[in-house]
């Protein structure tokens, strides 16, 4: 993802270091209010970091290996404005000195990899892993998650980037000047290769990284995890309230299936085949395509081998459509949390 | 080859190009000899030209100009072709060939698939990087890190910006040998062949151990430089001398650039 010179037009550059420019700004500020003497031993010695992260091979699911960039554990560790540094200063030494990146395209890419990925990253990690304390698992998916939608949002700000020079940036007989593919190939392109290698080993050193710190380290992760406790119940229930309330609204407001007019396209009883509303119905679902005169064989024989104790979400017990929706969907949630309080504890047996 | 010995490879030749730079901006070459103010300034201004014009010619003609500097500078071409040329004509070669099919335009010969436009732009794509690239190399080979640094606040680069570049620099060399050590040790004590799972958790866990060590490093860093004076100010001893020689280099590489913007515009 490291653009060279060559692909972008100097008026794209310049534009992108004019983007990149503020945010420099603001993140040196912030980490000097912040750490004050501290600031640039700390940005040094994780920009190095960052540097030598990026030559990492990292051995992915499926025998592969891929390169990470790193910015989803800088932003964790150091939080945004401090990882926006970190990468900026760990991509202009790899621009200058090594030739990876062009110079005139410094500018894209810290805006695409330092800045936009240091802000994705931060905000799926701070929203996934909400106050949930230090050491719960929850905190090393959301690093996983991060780590991986960062790595997207930058790859698909540089495909942008590149599919918009051929349509600005041409010369009188057509021929583009600098990145030749337009937005319809340059964006697959770019995104088949990171939805799968590179999302897969940033998602696999973020979330790795995460569970290490959490073991070793655990005050390293702190600096984003306000509220957060170190030690303490990992899946408490007050660090799922909001997930709880969320699914009681749900509850009340599944009666709003019932307004839906119309079948469901393929979810036919026997029976609807017989009455001529439902058949207008499934007609009417299936492109005009007037449905067979009876029930298919197959459908009337398999339908009876089970009978459901609350058929079409309408317990008999309760005459309102109402009150019968509440029920079912008050049984099936409570059903699928069983299920899985019951998994967790075998599984914790069979750990212990 | 396993992913360690990739990665100690990877880490390797890193260390291999920082050792040949420093080497190589040691020797009594021509530009070595020329104020790194001047090479900052006048190579930044070769390359925005390089990205400007729009003419194959000059693109050309300024490559050449990168591989006699090169020549005068005691810098081997075959140095040059295995860290710039090759890794540049591998990478960005892949990216512009399918261009040439699927560029509209012209036919190169009746009957063709390749057009034109399309060989035009894969050129230019490949010309502009591989010049670029040469420049910067040029640059970095001919100059001493700490000088390149020093020389970049001519670019009104911030101060703080310009020393957390060079400290950067420094430990980036320490967490690179501690990283190769890392790797060589768990490899010299692996017996067989990790696993999926295992090879994951492995690097995951040198990831992991790198970045402890470098959070401690940087306290540490930080105490000494404390321990020093170190108030969060930053300053820079600023030791150059433009000598006659050095405002011709200028005028030389601000001429060529200028030449190149007319000439491709």
């Amino acid at each position: 993802m490291h653009i060279p010179d060559g692909y972008l037009s100097p008026s794209t550059c310049a534009t992108l270091y004019a983007g990149a420019t503020p945010f420099w700004y603001v993140s040196l500020q912030k980490m000097k209010r912040r750490l004050n003497s501290q600031a640039v031993p700390l940005l040094s010695v994780f920009a190095a970091f960052s540097f030598v992260i990026m030559m990492f091979n990292l051995p992915l699911p499926g025998g592969t290996t891929g390169h990470a960039v790193g910015v989803a554990i800088a932003a964790i560790v150091l939080g945004p404005w401090g990882s926006i540094l970190a990468i900026s200063v760990a991509l202009v030494i790899q621009a200058i000195f090594f030739g990876d990146g062009g110079i005139t395209a410094i500018g894209a890419n810290c805006f695409n990899m330092a800045i936009v990925g240091s802000l994705v990253a931060y905000a799926v990690y701070r929203l996934i892993a909400g106050r949930t304390p230090i050491e719960s698992p929850r905190r090393v998916v959301a690093a996983a998650i991060a780590g991986y939608c960062a790595i997207n949002a930058s790859a698909l700000i540089a495909a942008l980037e590149f599919g918009i020079q051929p349509r600005l940036f041409h010369d009188a007989s057509g021929t583009p000047l600098y990145a030749p593919y337009p937005l319809h190939i340059a964006v697959p392109a770019m995104m088949i290769g990171h939805l799968t290698v590179a999302g897969l080993a940033e998602m696999v050193v973020s979330g790795g990284v995460v569970a290490y710190l959490q073991r070793a380290e655990p005050a390293l992760l702190k600096t984003t995890a306000p509220g957060a406790s170190v030690g303490g119940d990992a899946l408490g229930w007050a660090s799922t309230r909001p997930l709880w309330i969320a699914l009681a609204v749900l509850l009340i407001l599944t009666p709003l299936g019932v307004l839906a007019a119309g079948a469901a396209w393929g979810e036919w009883a026997p029976e609807d085949f017989s009455t001529q509303k439902t058949r207008q119905q499934i007609a009417a679902a299936s492109g005009n395509q007037a449905p067979p005169a009876q029930a298919p064989a197959g459908l009337r024989k398999l339908a009876t081998v089970w009978t459901a104790p609350m058929p079409r979400y309408a317990p008999p017990i309760l005459k309102s459509a109402r009150l019968g929706y509440i029920l079912s969907a008050m049984v099936g949630t409570g059903l699928i949390v069983l299920a899985f309080l019951g998994g967790a504890w075998i599984f914790t047996r069979v750990r212990s | 080859m396993t992913f360690v010995e990739r990665t100690i490879r990877s880490l390797s030749e890193g260390m291999n190009f920082a050792a040949l730079a420093d080497d190589s901006a040691r020797s009594n070459g021509m530009l070595q000899r020329v104020d790194p103010r001047i090479k900052v300034v006048g190579m930044l201004a070769m390359i925005v030209s390089v990205a400007v014009t729009h003419s194959l010619l000059t693109i050309a003609s300024v490559f050449l100009i990168a591989l006699s500097l090169a020549a005068a500078s005691r810098i081997s071409p075959l140095d040059l072709a295995r860290w710039v040329w090759f890794p540049v004509l591998l990478f960005t070669g892949c990216i512009a060939l399918p261009a040439i099919f699927i560029t509209h335009g012209e036919p190169v010969h009746a009957g063709w698939p390749v057009t034109t436009q399309g060989v035009r732009t894969a050129s230019f794509l490949l010309l502009r990087a591989e010049t670029a690239v040469s420049l910067s190399t040029l640059l970095v080979l001919t100059t001493r890190w700490a000088h390149i640094l020093k020389a970049l606040r001519v670019l009104r680069l911030p101060i703080v910006f310009v020393v957390i570049l060079g400290m950067t620099y420094r430990y980036l060399f320490l967490i690179l040998e501690t990283a190769l050590d890392m790797f060589e040790s768990r490899e010299s004590r692996t017996v067989g062949v990790l696993d999926g799972p295992d090879r994951r958790r492995l690097a995951a866990a040198t990831v992991g151990v790198l970045l402890s060590k470098s959070y401690h490093l940087s306290a540490d860093v930080h105490l000494a430089m404390q321990s020093r004076g170190f108030r969060g100010e930053v300053y820079m001893l600023d030791d150059f001398a433009i000598r006659h020689i050095d405002w011709c280099w200028l005028f030389l590489f601000i001429s060529v650039a200028a030449t190149v913007i007319w000439v491709g515009r």
